[in-house]
């Protein structure tokens, strides 16, 4: 393809960083094959439309639900852990969450970690935090370790490692373990397992994320498939639990419906292998389990979104990865493209609110608003209609008053005034025609080279003349049969 | 699972409906406005024309206002909602005559049926004018297939033929259907199928210029797609998805073309150039 800007004066940018993965031919072809086959595991899981229709209304409405009395349900999720002997703390930013899960590690004199799968973790980048302050936090989810190993941030919210094939682990597990190559995908496995298992044993603390928090019990969720959770919530003494405001639901009933969607959007799965449900730290006569637990709840920008009617549809997600599975420009770039955490259509309006639109400015437009995503979502988040909105937050000038952090980041005069001129030219019928005479006649003079729209194709030349033309004149023939102009 | 319903969000907001529910047809009217749309207006008139003779081969009488331009997707779509407002309204005045309005592509009628209501979110006092133009508002296909139950003879040579269907007939007026219903009266042609069909062709309005490198790595595996489906041409009722692919075919220097579903419906049964 065309390149018009050197790609390393792009890099920083998602456009750049879109060029570099267009060109990687295997991350490409990783990422078409991967996402065919959960967009087929996901149709297969939901064979009822029906059912599947009424399970997304019906998790939409839990989720708008939960998020209607969700200062009151945080509050009751508080008392309710704290009667279940375990221990919330509350974070407003990624550097205060980091703040408190260090504090108890060094009020336990740890220096070992192991962590299961969290993004919340990842968005407080707590391995680096940690590592800063000389505590070892271990991956144990296999994609996650991969890429840890590798020094990468995961690639997709569910499957970390999902733009590795089997060839590229087993190539980073020969030179970061020594260990021999192969590429039976057990023995990789088992190669990752038998290091982690130690780890476990060896662990001071254990860290893990929440999928729902369950305001009337007090209890915290955790699906997984590996039984690493688990290991990493029960055998150190210590679990801490790091997790966003909005998974909180009212009760367990609303859990059904979700789980359901969840698992089944995410892999295709009925259910996770492990659903693991924790309310608490071992009891006086319980044989294992940990000493203590503790709830992270952290904010990071969610309380913006909920301000806002429209925006905070943002935080329904349940974070299953459907939208990233179904969205083709996802597929082609993949999720380190995105730059941040989060990656995909979920990641383009969650994390404005996190990191500001300044931060990420290119990311509303990163959408053909094809509208697969918002399809698949289970908790029907119009992700394309929020989109469009934070396009309108976008370029807003710099006099009106900015709804998201960062709003305004790709203010232009220039465009402004070419959208002021497009609108002149579409109110003003006359002008409109003397546009459409123009253009007809003098179509044969369009330039070759219309900047980006030339790269891909060439430039489109008016037909000779106007629909408006070929219309008057065929109505008119046609026995006046039509409006008069 | 409806117990589950108990208390519904009383701040739940709008969720734009994926696959809107299947909507009643009236009877088919005398008379009916053609909104042209600004892609067919200046690139594919003969399209537009087609669609008026598929139109009047049914008995109805087309209008063409004069006055007409643009839905006002693209401002809308970019970020500009006075501009993209300012546009729909003169819109909504050029077609405030009461007839149904028939729109030879997905996206502009997932405009008006869909998007207007929050265009104008902030003017109340318009959206009953809005509600009442999107009840009025077909798409081409929709119209011929469920209005005017069209019953057609196949004039044509046998052909072998791939349909592309837009996001926003597929998404936002659920007719992507029914090109393919139309397809299936004609008996000399057959549609063959392409590979990951359902996906975008990477147009997007102002996506493709404002990310030139990833739409066009779209539109260029939509373009293999088609191509490797042995059909001899690509037809599509969409004329923003036509401009993007023909424009890559040619770029490509391939012979391969699609042409506008009316166009190439209008030439079956009318036999006109037809060796």
């Amino acid at each position: 393809m065309n390149q018009r800007i050197p790609v390393t004066e792009l890099t920083s940018s998602f456009r750049g960083r879109a060029t570099e993965a267009l060109a990687d031919g295997q991350l490409r072809n990783n990422f078409r094959v991967a996402m065919d086959s959960l967009m087929q595991k996901r149709a297969d899981a939901f064979p009822d439309e029906q059912e599947r229709e009424g399970l997304r209304e019906l998790g939409n409405h839990i989720k708008a639900r939960a998020l209607s009395r969700l200062p009151d349900l945080l509050e009751q999720l508080e008392a309710k852990l704290t009667e279940n002997g375990v221990h919330v703390h509350w974070a407003e930013t990624t550097e205060e969450a980091n703040r408190i899960v260090h504090a108890i590690i060094e009020s336990k004199q740890g220096s070992q970690v192991v962590k299961g799968k969290s993004m919340v973790s990842e968005e407080m980048e707590m391995n680096d935090y940690l590592a800063d302050r000389d505590i070892e936090c271990l991956e144990s989810d296999m994609g996650e370790y991969i890429v840890q190993l590798d020094g990468e941030k995961p690639s997709h919210i569910i499957m970390p490692a999902i733009h590795k094939n089997r060839r590229q682990v087993s190539q980073l597990f020969h030179s970061k373990l020594g260990v021999e190559a192969t590429e039976d995908v057990n023995e990789l496995i088992q190669i990752g397992r038998r290091t982690l298992r130690k780890k476990f044993l060896e662990a001071d603390v254990g860290v893990s994320g929440v999928n729902f928090a369950i305001a009337e019990t007090g209890t915290l969720l955790l699906v997984e498939n590996e039984g690493n959770g688990r290991m990493s919530t029960t055998v150190p003494p210590v679990h801490v639990a790091v997790t966003g405001i909005e998974k909180v639901v009212g009760n367990l009933r609303d859990v059904v419906p979700l789980l359901s969607l969840l698992t089944r959007s995410a892999l295709g799965q009925p259910i996770t292998t492990y659903v693991n449900m924790i309310s608490g730290p071992r009891k006086a006569d319980e044989l294992d389990g940990p000493e203590e637990v503790h709830l992270v709840l952290l904010d990071n920008g969610r309380s913006g979104a909920f301000a806002d009617a429209q925006l905070r549809q943002t935080l329904n997600c349940i974070r299953c990865g459907a939208c990233m599975n179904h969205c083709p420009v996802y597929t082609r770039v993949g999720g380190h493209t995105y730059g941040e955490v989060y990656p995909g259509p979920i990641g383009k309006i969650v994390t404005p609110h996190m990191v500001g639109l300044d931060h990420v400015p290119d990311h509303p437009s990163a959408s053909s608003l094809c509208g697969a995503c918002g399809e698949v979502c289970p908790v029907k988040i119009p992700i394309p209609e929020l989109l469009q909105r934070l396009r309108q937050e976008n370029v807003k000038s710099p006099d009106e008053p900015a709804v998201v952090q960062g709003g305004g980041a790709k203010y232009s005069w220039k465009e402004r005034a070419l959208w002021r001129m497009w609108m002149a030219l579409n109110t003003r019928p006359t002008l409109y025609k003397c546009f459409l005479w123009a253009a007809t006649r003098l179509g044969k003079l369009t330039p070759k080279n219309l900047g980006p729209w030339t790269e891909n194709h060439t430039a489109p030349v008016p037909a000779p003349r106007s629909l408006h033309d070929l219309a008057k004149a065929h109505l008119n023939a046609g026995q006046n049969r039509g409006e008069q102009p | 699972m409806n117990e589950l319903f108990y208390d519904a969000a009383p701040n739940a907001t709008r969720v734009a409906p994926a696959r809107p529910a299947p909507r009643e047809y009236p009877e088919k009217p005398a008379e009916v406005t053609l909104f042209g749309t600004c892609v067919v207006d200046l690139f594919f008139p003969e399209a537009g024309l087609d669609a008026i003779r598929l139109l009047e081969r049914e008995g109805i009488r087309v209008h063409f206002p004069q006055a007409q331009s643009c839905c006002g997707q693209p401002a809308w779509t970019s970020g500009y909602v006075k501009e993209a407002r300012d546009v729909a309204r003169s819109q909504l005045n050029v077609l405030d005559n009461g007839l149904p309005v028939v729109v030879p592509s997905g996206s502009c009628a997932g405009m008006f049926r869909q998007h207007y209501r929050d265009v104008f979110a902030e003017e109340p006092a318009t959206l009953k004018r809005v509600d009442d133009l999107a009840a009025r508002t077909f798409e081409l296909t929709e119209f011929l297939l469920h209005v005017c139950k069209v019953e057609w003879r196949d004039l044509g040579q046998p052909t072998q033929i791939a349909l592309h269907t837009s996001c926003s007939a597929r998404r936002e007026m659920n007719t992507h259907l029914h090109a393919r219903e139309l397809l299936a009266k004609l008996d000399k042609v057959e549609r063959l199928d392409h590979d990951h069909e359902s996906e975008c062709c990477g147009f997007g309005g102002t996506f493709s210029v404002r990310m030139p490198e990833v739409s066009g790595a779209m539109v260029l595996d939509k373009t293999r797609a088609l191509r490797e489906s042995g059909a001899v041409e690509m037809v599509t009722a969409d004329g923003g998805c036509l401009l993007n692919i023909n424009g890559s075919l040619e770029k490509q220097k391939q012979a391969f073309r699609g042409r506008h579903l009316a166009s190439f419906l209008w030439q079956r049964i009318s036999g006109e150039g037809e060796p």
